[in-house]
């Protein structure tokens, strides 16, 4: 089995580094799997989202509530992160350790920048519309929801800075070429998420 | 120690072993309380709060602590040598998968002396698994703890996945696979797209709890069907995760004891693959009563009922491929074989209660009852016996006594049929399911007397089973290689047990039944397909077992976030979710250890190869 001791001089590496071993190439394809395993998780939460939306007892409802503007805004910020991490995945394969180090480093800014956005989000909703987890079913739908993806956001942020650490005392290797390319995975698909609940949390909790 | 950190998948087939059977155990116990408590007419053994619990742990515990886990083990023990691997595609979350899966399952347990044990059924239907109705912490149990073990599964269904897609031995096409591996497969697929339904169902089920959300309150806009709808996306492709493999193991069964090739072998697997399709389109088929309209019932009716043309291919194929077979009847193929007229009994009472109008009065009597019970346990509980039986040699180096091993048999099978045939009648006849007893001369007693009998004949067919194995785990392991002598697939070409690589070399593969095929021309061993040369393997690591032992701090730390503590300090630690914070710290730092350390593993050098 290949065991990978090749290690930092990127010049070396082939050009596909994450798919370069059989553990590489099986990292890749499991998380293809798991991604497809994550579809039915947010499905299942956008189903019980749309089931419960105009549920609003009384309380605020979306066209009450969401302010487009900010939310455009975060949109914004996670798209470019989404294209910067795709910067970062093409350095990797020109062998750039330190232009993948530096797009990596813009990606997590820009995931930041959006989680402090929602983070403000919701506590202008708690506080000045009164509009908490407990206020009825469309609150608890959407705050689920949302803060499901935020919380899969914070979670990459996490994930991404661990792995520039990593990059730093280990520099790019077969090893942890597939680390960063997976991660890359995970991260256009929360843009995607968020793509979906743009369009039917915000979009349509304006129009609809 | 060495069962704390290992990564070998033969060994965590043994972990799987163990922990599932406790559980069944436990389960088990529970279902002889449940008969004790119907043996007559209102009995008064339990109250009915007591029977409550023990009916939604009975269940709960049966379907995701008990027979799972075992389902879990045979795939561990038995992919990787039948596809010729030296292991699975991932060790460490092999390990991590069974360490979660067993915390969930001891946190779900904990609630029998932490001041009340879940009691909404197996199914926590709302509103009655909310804190109106259910105001223990049971039910908090039971979402945390399943939950803690769904993600267990989940990581084990993604292994298995990657594991067959890209490990398999050279020569070995999709369409030259045993029919277990195929089996497993599809299972882990069903297991990947069923179980985040769940995982949603069962956060939003703990946040209406404990945060006091509204998902289904109707008092404040939720929604009480919508649990179901959700449970049941789950739930019936649930009983496909659990059904398929038996089938697999039967088609790997029979052919071996019938000395004949499994019979329309593409057709299995094309049957396999049109099951799990149409499994997650009849979701509301548990769902006829609650008013979803004719359309809706009708829709559902029939595509229910289309899943009966795939099983009955299936049913077909293993009989053809007895027919003028040279049939042995050894244990395993006793099991094997008495799969198949318990299977489809339960199965022609599925299609029954799959035609709408005919569910109005089936449902929720003893008849549901009875069906399952032929399903899960004259289906798959056999189909594990048999499975257990077949490759216990493989896994242990022991051969099984034979004569227990049909003494389990008779008084198993004996015991399931008086168990449960008697329950169709008693459901036909009026007797509700999840009550605690019933009246007197109802003519429901001598049934149900018949009944919890045949509970205890079960039981005694266990207690056969456990002494077998006791028995032979004191006796030297000696096992052939090929124990059963006409064994078909790669993991009788290997010692028993095997070494810790299990292939010394890849081994070659030439056609479907890989190593019959050799056999019948003429060669003793496989041909390998990679000089002898130094193997990696992965090194053991405590981080599976500290990560999930974080999770269940953490889960328990957010259960009991709400309470009233008497004790100021323990108020603090819980109420401020420091203790949850704590779990988190462990797993995520566990977590952290394993990016930072990266650890190569090492290598059985050829020179020790060939000193063995
Ligand atoms: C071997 C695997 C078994 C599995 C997977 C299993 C599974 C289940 C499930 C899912 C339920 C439904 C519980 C509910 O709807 O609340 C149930 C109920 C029941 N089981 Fe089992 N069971 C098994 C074995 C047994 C055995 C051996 C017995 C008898 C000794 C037994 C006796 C019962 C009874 C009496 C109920 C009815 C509870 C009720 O609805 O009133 N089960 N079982
Ligand atoms: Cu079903």
């Amino acid at each position: 089995m290949t065991t990978a001791h090749a290690e930092g001089a990127a010049g070396n590496l082939p050009h596909e580094p994450e798919k370069a071993t059989l553990e590489g190439r099986n990292k890749v394809l499991a998380f293809w799997l798991f991604l497809g395993g994550e579809s039915v998780l947010f499905g299942t939460l956008f189903a019980t989202f749309l089931a419960l939306r105009n549920q609003t007892n009384e309380g605020p409802s979306a066209n009450d509530l969401f302010h487009l503007p900010l939310v455009a805004a975060a949109t914004f910020l996670l798209l470019v992160s989404s294209l910067t991490s795709v910067f970062a995945i093409q350095a990797m394969h020109r062998g750039k350790v330190t232009v993948l180090r530096n797009w990596l480093l813009v990606t997590v800014f820009l995931g930041l920048c959006f989680l402090v956005l929602e983070i403000y989000e919701f506590s202008v909703y708690v506080r000045h519309e009164e509009f908490g987890m407990t206020t009825s079913a469309f609150s608890s739908a959407f705050y689920t929801l949302v803060g499901f993806h935020g919380a899969h956001v914070a979670f990459g942020i996490l994930w991404i800075s661990v792995l520039i650490g990593q990059l730093a005392r280990k520099g790019l290797t077969v090893v942890t070429a597939p680390k960063i390319y997976v991660s890359a995975m995970y991260w256009h698909f929360i843009d995607v998420v968020w793509v979906f609940i743009f369009t039917v949390v915000y979009l349509l909790g304006k129009v609809g | 120690m060495d069962w704390i950190t290992t990564v070998d998948h033969k060994k965590i087939a043994i972990l799987y072993l163990w922990a599932g059977g406790l559980f069944f155990g436990i389960g088990g116990l529970e279902a002889i309380l449940i008969r004790i408590q119907l043996i007559k007419p209102m009995n008064t053994f339990l109250d009915a709060q007591t029977f409550n619990e023990l009916i939604t742990m009975h269940g709960t515990t049966m379907i995701f602590l008990g027979v799972m886990p075992v389902i879990f083990a045979l795939m561990n023990a038995v992919i990787p040598l039948q596809i010729g691997a030296r292991d699975v595609a991932f060790p460490f979350l092999n390990a991590l998968g069974f360490w979660t899966f067993l915390f969930g399952g001891v946190l779900l347990n904990l609630s029998w002396i932490m001041g009340g044990a879940p009691d909404a059924g197996w199914t926590s239907y709302t509103p009655l698994s909310t804190t109106q109705y259910s105001g223990t912490h049971g039910v908090d149990f039971y979402t945390i703890g399943l939950q803690i073990a769904g993600l267990g599964t989940l990581i084990g269904g993604i292994n298995f996945l990657a594991t067959i897609i890209t490990m398999r031995a050279p020569g070995m096409s999709f369409m030259r696979m045993p029919m277990f591996v195929w089996a497993s497969f599809i299972t882990s697929a069903i297991i990947l797209f069923a179980f985040p339904a769940i995982t949603v169902g069962l956060v939003l089920l703990t946040f209406d709890r404990i945060l006091e959300a509204n998902f289904f309150d109707t008092s404040a806009g939720g929604n009480s069907v919508l649990w179901q709808h959700i449970f049941w996306i789950f739930g019936h492709p649930e009983v496909y995760i659990l059904i398929l493999p038996a089938f697999g193991i039967i088609s790997e069964v029979i052919p071996t004891f019938a000395r004949k090739r499994l019979f329309g072998y593409s057709s299995m697997v094309f049957a396999t693959i049109l099951i799990a399709f149409l499994g997650f389109m009849v979701w509301a088929h548990h769902m006829f009563t609650t008013g979803l309209g004719p359309v809706a019932n009708a829709l559902f009716s029939v595509s229910t009922m289309l899943i009966a043309v795939p099983t009955g291919i299936k049913i077909f194929n293993w009989l053809f491929t007895m027919w003028g077979g040279q049939v042995r009847f050894t244990t395993p193929n006793l099991f094997a074989v008495g799969f198949i007229p318990t299977f489809t009994m339960g199965g022609v009472t599925g299609v029954m209660l799959a035609s709408a109008p005919a569910d109005f009065q089936f449902h929720d009597t003893y008849f549901v009852v009875a069906h399952f019970h032929y399903v899960i346990v004259g289906g798959l509980v056999l189909g594990l016996f048999a499975g257990l039986h077949y490759w216990w040699p493989k896994m242990f180096g022991r051969m099984l006594n034979e004569t227990l091993g049909k003494w389990t048999f008779w008084t198993f099978i004996i015991g399931f049929h008086l168990t449960f045939f008697v329950q169709h009648f008693l459901g036909l006849m009026g007797m509700q399911r999840r009550v605690f007893t019933y009246l007197p001369n109802q003519q429901f007693d001598l049934l149900n007397l018949i009944s919890t009998i045949g509970a205890g004949l079960m039981g005694v067919g266990m207690l056969i089973f456990l002494t077998n194995i006791f028995l032979t785990s004191r006796k030297p392991a000696d096992a052939p290689d090929d124990p059963w002598e006409d064994g078909r697939t790669l993991e009788w070409t290997i010692s028993s047990p095997p070494p810790e690589y299990n292939f010394k070399q890849t081994p070659l593969v030439r056609g479907l039944d890989a190593f019959w095929k050799e056999k019948t021309s003429g060669h003793k061993t496989m041909t390998p397909a990679e000089p002898v040369g130094p193997i990696h393997m992965p090194s053991a690591t405590i981080l599976p077992f500290l990560m999930s032992v974080g999770i269940f701090i953490a889960g328990l730390g957010f259960m009991f976030s709400r309470d009233d503590f008497g004790n100021a300090f323990m108020g603090f630690m819980f109420n401020n979710y420091l203790v949850t914070a704590i779990g988190l710290v462990i797993t995520f730092g566990s977590m952290l250890l394993r990016s930072l350390y990266d650890d190569h593993g090492w290598h059985i050098e050829p020179e020790e190869l060939e000193g063995r």
